[in-house]
């Protein structure tokens, strides 16, 4: 039995929000009998992108994080329905059916993800049913993969065993798994919107002129161990990514030649260190 | 009686039986039957040989002979002609050359002959069948978006879904480059930008005009009320009311003031299509009426194609380079890339939708081996897609960091020095000035660092990097140009530097280019497809690029304006207001073109009393726009007519509204990125070239109508509607453009108008076209598929050298020699801005240098406002107590400063205006500078227009209009100085513009910002 599942790589997410719109145009004005109602114009993120500004100065970059619903095997909003209105289909697609939903707004608190909408004129709790009218169709991809440029948006149809496979060897996360719901939306390169760096620059005078300094070894350590090493590049550059936030005090430790500098530093989000001159 | 008599008879009694056939057969047709009572004479003037046609109530009935008294004679002069003329298919060479030559004529009311004439023409077409039915029901049809080609699909008369097109099993493959051992090849789809994919909602508008509209307070017999232009309401219409006033004021400008009385206007945009594009039905129809034309600027290309014209030349590109082969050679050759003021993931090429991005994501892959580094004061979505280093000078100040890199390639020898012997020119002038030999500053990476911010160690360690590698520079969206850092004040100086920057490290040689992989794929360039430059059926010679190519290939009626008063864009308001205004030309034939200084008014013209203007995007997309609010309101303009989709921005300050309709309601035929002109072979910014047939997915909403039958319409009033169509309709236009392209040789017409599109295959790999400047670099004649600069341009022998006086490259130029400019002196200086630090008390008043680029979601205004779903994308409008605003970007530190938070309501102001945003501190700019797209749809004063703050997002009101230079018509506004403070509610912001027009005093330390309490 295969199921449907969809993969999203964080790094190749540019915010264009085609997938959002691609929604938009798909749902907005548009009732498909049995999987959606009409989607308001306004007001509803169904495709909602999630961006995280990291680091400070000319050291920074932004991650963008597409989320929807999450289509969960264990769906917390299909505990709380009445009367049959969320159906979990043998394809792994979850549909909050708008013929038999209406009134129940304890969906919309039941999901974590804040992915159940409430419909104010329609009474109706709303979500992304995986485009399941146009999959009925024949269609082998979403309308927010169909417009996703870079390909950051993939609609795969698998065994679960083959899935899980799959997460294995691409090293796929999905959204807040200790809340055991079992989404079927999985996440390639989470960590550049979920962990943070420490990075600085380094640079030395000479003569009275500064440069940047290319080749310093850099030693990261946290309660005295060195746990990641680097060097900086030719524009004095060095970063260390893939930090937990909040993880508390580091030292950098910045050698070049014969001279040795060292930074403390408390990581709650991604810090640039700025310069660090020998 | 001879052949040529029966065989006109013949034909005749056949169209008789033809028309009553298709009315039998077709509702649409017999319809149209019915809207006309009259008799029409079909004869040839020689042989008095002919038939008629009578229709009462939609029955025709006809009979051979001459009828006494038609109400329409359309005469051969002989049967023969007739013969000829009326037997399929329709040789258009033919008929236009009999009507020039009064060998085919036409009599009667203008309206009868025109109806007549469309008549027999759609007794042709209306039998055609558009668009594929889906499995499901739904009809699925092709048009065309500024961001890309779309199926649409339709159900029950509504637009149900619009995707891009992603191609089948009888779509050509893509092609393939091969490159370090890797291969790259496209998708087969298309792809688009977010206002492509926005279209839907926009169609479906609540702020769509669906009727035309008169201003209430508008009396064009009594009270004209000029002054209430933006302020007074409006009251529907009729369109025969509507198109009767219009025609009236046309005819009564004409008479009572002259050549020149009316003006016409329009955005440098349109919805797409050949034939409805402005270069083509408005054209035809402006000249056919003799305007006064309002003479654009270069807007995206300023600093190219004033300043960097003079290094290289490529006049007919604006001053962008040719871009052929370099998305190859770029793969394969180069080994980093500087993105320097170049964001093409947010303008998406202009036309481009998200083609380039497909291939810039090749440049992740590590074996590639590409660098990319990034220059922009905003890290931008390129530099957040590409990951490499940021630099962020000042707006406006990166002209001394690129100095500044030159002048460390001439310290460290990390410069290509036989290039510059061989290949250039007054290399040693500019070098005297780098090293302060000519005025005793050397231009060093310190230097540039007291100017820029940027740290002299990141300069030098940049220019290092660069002297050893081989490098594309890209400068601008297009990575040779367009936007960017060329639509400020110091633009010019920018795309100087650029060229000489390039020009150092041996432009042309293998891995040495201009280019971001946005332009240069390797298609077909020889199939031919007109792009909307070359002006559709406009019939203009002058103003279009017609004569290149579609005027031999489409024959049709020339036209030509009888006026030839011009009124320069940027300076609009004051040759309105004031009276008078001085301009300098666009004109891509030479680089001599740009020096022809004009003024207006012309001699013996009547200044611009009337005004029938396109759309509504000048407010938001000019600078200093409450200047445009005083035009409008100025007693000097006695009528305005806007043709607007939409009720947005100036359609608000008309006296009269006439409601156009979508692209998706009106047929079209159009290519993707099909540029044309100064655009030429745009499609090179495509992974594919796509050709779409735009059928009509749905009526027009509304009474809302097609431009060309707008124009049509009034030309009926004007006796000119047969010289405006040329007799025949929309789709025949459609039809003529598809038969004058290539299209006939690769599909049928038949099955074009139903699958609606065409892929043209990509060019074999040993055909494809050379790479750009390979021919310079290697001394041949310019082998690259196009052909400019024009023949008498080349210096030596043709194909020979670059159009610069010398073929070369010229760091010191000639032309500049020649043409004395101090503020473009011939080797290109830094001379700061005259907005910005160094401008004292005004700096000191307003501290925050304000970026207005290309947006990322709109497509200038399209796609913004109108209830559209872009409003929901956090990054281009957000909601705050019920309302969208527009969002004003600025460095963290300064909004905690100012005590500003996320998303709150936030007043940017100058002495200029006011605009309230919303706020979004943000590490992606440096301190003293904040971003705001240019372009909102939506221009919303608070109260009085001009005296009150706007919260629609025009932030263009704040932008200065003075151009670059003095003898330049060139658009500076993409950096001003403004200050921003929490919006404490009140409305009222007294513009600079009304204090002066009013002489009141300016409040001290407030100078025009008089604040009341909000209302």
């Amino acid at each position: 039995m295969t199921k449907w599942n969809l993969i999203i790589d964080v790094a190749a997410c540019t915010n264009c929000n085609l997938c959002t719109l691609a929604a938009m145009d798909e749902y907005v004005g548009n009732d498909w009998p049995g999987v959606a109602a009409p989607m308001p114009k306004h007001g509803h993120r169904w495709v909602d992108i999630l961006q995280k500004e990291r680091g400070q100065g000319t050291m920074i970059d932004v991650a963008y994080l597409p989320t929807l619903c999450n289509h969960c095997d264990d769906a917390p909003c299909a505990k709380a329905a009445r009367d049959g209105a969320v159906e979990k289909r043998a394809d792994g697609i979850v549909v909050i059916r708008p013929d038999r939903a209406k009134g129940q707004r304890q969906l919309v608190e039941a999901c974590p993800y804040g992915h159940v909408w409430w419909n104010e004129e329609l009474q109706l709790p709303q979500h992304w049913p995986f485009d399941a009218h146009l999959i009925d169709q024949g269609w082998q991809q979403t309308r927010g993969q169909q417009s996703c440029p870079t390909g950051a948006m993939r609609a795969v149809r698998l065994s679960d065993d083959e899935m899980e496979r799959l997460a294995r060897a691409e090293k796929l996360a999905v959204l807040r798994p200790e809340l055991g719901t079992r989404p079927r939306v999985y996440y390639r390169n989470l960590d550049r919107y979920t962990k943070c760096f420490i990075g600085g620059t380094v640079s030395a005078e000479s003569g009275g002129v500064v440069d940047c300094v290319e080749g310093a070894r850099i030693r990261l350590l946290k309660d005295g161990q060195c746990i990641a090493q680097a060097a900086s590049d030719n524009y004095g550059d060095f970063r260390f990514d893939g930090l937990d936030e909040d993880s508390g005090p580091y030292t950098v430790e910045v050698t070049a030649g014969a001279v040795t500098r060292a930074r403390e530093a408390t990581l709650g989000q991604s810090l640039s260190l700025g310069e660090i001159r020998l | 009686m001879n052949l040529s008599v029966t065989t006109f008879s013949l034909i005749l009694a056949g169209l008789g039986r033809l028309l009553k056939y298709k009315a039998r057969r077709h509702p649409a047709f017999r319809a149209r039957l019915k809207e006309r009572d009259l008799t029409a004479q079909i004869m040839a003037r020689d042989e008095r040989v002919g038939r008629w046609f009578r229709l009462r109530g939609g029955v025709l009935t006809s009979r051979r002979g001459i009828h006494p008294a038609p109400d329409v004679t359309i005469a051969f002069k002989t049967a023969r002609l007739g013969a000829s003329m009326l037997m399929p298919p329709i040789d258009w060479l033919d008929q236009i050359n009999a009507q020039k030559d009064f060998k085919l004529t036409v009599e009667g009311e203008e309206d009868l002959t025109n109806w007549f004439a469309q008549t027999i023409m759609m007794s042709q077409t209306v039998g055609w069948k558009f668009g594929t039915r889906m499995p499901d029901g739904t009809m699925r049809y092709c048009n065309m978006t500024n961001g890309g080609p779309v199926f649409v699909y339709v159900r029950d008369g509504r637009i149900v879904r619009m995707t891009p097109i992603d191609f089948d099993e009888s779509d050509p493959q893509p092609w393939t480059i091969a490159a370090r051992g890797l291969a790259f090849t496209p998708p087969r789809k298309t792809t688009l930008a977010p206002h492509g994919q926005n279209a839907k909602s926009i169609v479906y508008s609540p702020d769509r005009l669906l009727t035309p509209m008169k201003r209430v307070d508008f009396d064009p017999d009594g009270a004209r009320n000029p002054q209430n232009r933006g302020k007074s309401g409006y009251v529907a219409i009729s369109w025969d009311e509507a198109l009767d006033l219009v025609t009236r004021e046309i005819k009564r400008c004409k008479r009572d003031h002259g050549p020149g009385a009316i003006a016409t206007s329009h955005g440098s945009h349109h919805t797409w299509g050949n034939i409805g594009y402005y270069l083509s039905a408005l054209y035809r129809f402006a000249n056919a009426v003799g305007m006064t034309r309002v003479h654009h600027n270069p807007d995206s290309w300023e600093g190219w194609y004033w300043g960097a014209v003079h290094h290289w030349g490529y006049t007919l590109r604006v001053g962008q380079s040719e871009t052929y082969g370099t998305v190859e050679d770029c793969l394969q050759n180069c080994d980093m890339i500087v993105f320097w003021a170049a964001d093409p993931e947010s303008t998406s090429g202009s036309y481009g939708a998200q083609e380039g991005t497909v291939r810039r994501q090749w440049l992740k892959d590590p074996r590639l081996g590409i660098k990319v580094v990034h220059v922009d004061p905003y890290f931008n979505a390129s530099a957040q897609f590409l990951p490499g280093k940021w630099f962020a000078p000042r707006p406006t100040t990166s002209v001394a960091m690129a100095m500044a890199i030159a002048y460390v390639w001439i310290q460290e020898g990390l410069y290509d020095k036989e290039y510059v012997r061989t290949h250039t020119v007054g290399f040693d002038a500019w070098k005297a000035y780098l090293t302060g030999e000519e005025d005793g500053i050397a231009k060093t990476p310190e230097w540039q660092e007291a100017e820029t911010g940027v740290p002299a160690k990141d300069v030098r360690a940049l220019a290092r990097e660069w002297g050893g590698k081989r490098v594309y520079l890209a400068p601008g969206g297009w990575g040779n140009g367009h936007g960017g850092a060329c639509r400020n004040q110091t633009g010019i100086q920018w795309a100087r530097v650029m060229v000489c920057l390039t020009a150092m490290q041996g432009l042309g040689k293998p891995g040495v280019n201009m280019g971001n992989l946005q332009w240069g794929c390797p298609l077909d360039f020889n199939f031919y497809f007109p792009g909307y430059a070359d002006g559709g059926m406009s019939g203009d010679l002058e103003n279009t690029s017609m004569p290149v190519e579609l005027y031999q290939r489409m024959p049709q009626l020339p036209s030509m304006n009888s006026s030839f008063q011009r009124i320069p864009r940027i300076f609009m308001p004051e040759a309105i207001a004031d009276g008078k205004a001085e301009g300098w030309p666009w004109i891509g034939k030479s680089i001599e073109h740009q020096f022809a200084k004009f003024a207006y008014p012309a001699p013996g013209h009547s200044p611009a009393k009337m005004l029938y203007k396109y759309g509504g995007s000048m407010l938001s997309t000019m600078n200093n726009t409450n200047r445009h609010v005083r035009m409008y309101q100025s007693e000097n303009l006695e009528f305005v007519v806007n043709q607007s989709i939409w009720f947005e921005g100036e359609a608000k300050f008309a006296d009269l509204i006439l409601p156009a309709c979508t692209n998706f309601e009106r047929v079209d035929i159009s290519e993707w990125a099909g540029l044309g002109g100064y655009g030429h072979h745009g499609q090179q910014q495509l992974n594919h070239r796509v050709i779409v047939f735009q059928a009509p997915a749905i009526a027009p909403l509304g009474q809302s109508k097609s431009d060309y039958w707008i124009f049509n319409e009034i030309s009926k009033r004007l006796g000119l509607a047969n010289y405006f169509s040329e007799g025949v309709n929309e789709i025949d236009w459609v039809k003529r453009l598809f038969d004058a392209s290539d299209l006939p040789k690769a599909i049928s017409w038949k099955q074009f108008i139903r699958r609606g599109y065409y892929v043209v295959p990509a060019e074999k790999e040993h055909l494809r076209a050379p790479v750009s400047f390979r021919w310079f670099f290697e001394n041949r004649k310019k082998d690259v598929p196009e052909a400019q600069p024009l023949p008498s341009d080349y210096t030596e022998e043709y194909l020979r050298g670059l159009q610069t006086q010398s073929g070369k490259l010229e760091f010191e130029c000639s032309s500049l020699k020649r043409f004395v400019d101090p503020e473009r002196p011939p080797i290109v200086k830094y001379e700061p801005s005259w907005e910005g630090p160094h401008s004292g008390e005004r700096y000191a008043r307003h501290p925050l240098q304000m970026l207005t680029p290309h947006a990322k979601y709109s497509y200038h205004t399209q796609g913004d406002g109108k209830d559209s779903f872009l409003l929901n994308i956090a990054d281009h409008r957000v909601l705050v107590d019920g309302y969208y605003y527009w969002i004003i970007r600025l460095n963290a530190e300064d909004a905690a400063e100012r005590g500003i938070g996320r998303h709150d309501l936030v007043k940017v102001y100058n002495d200029r205006g006011a605009v309230i945003c919303a706020a979004l501190p943000t590490q992606r700019l440096p301190r003293g500078v904040c971003h705001g797209y240019e372009s909102s749809a939506v221009y919303d004063p608070m109260g009085e227009p001009g005296k009150s703050v706007d919260r629609g997002g025009c932030l263009n009101l704040l932008t200065p209009e003075r151009t670059q230079t003095k003898t330049t018509h060139s658009l500076a506004g993409a950096n001003a100085l403004v200050e921003i403070e929490p919006w404490d509610g009140r409305t009222a912001h007294m513009s600079e513009v009304f204090a002066r027009m009013e002489k009141a005093p300016l409040p001290e330390g407030l100078r025009a910002a008089a604040l009341v309490p909000a209302k």
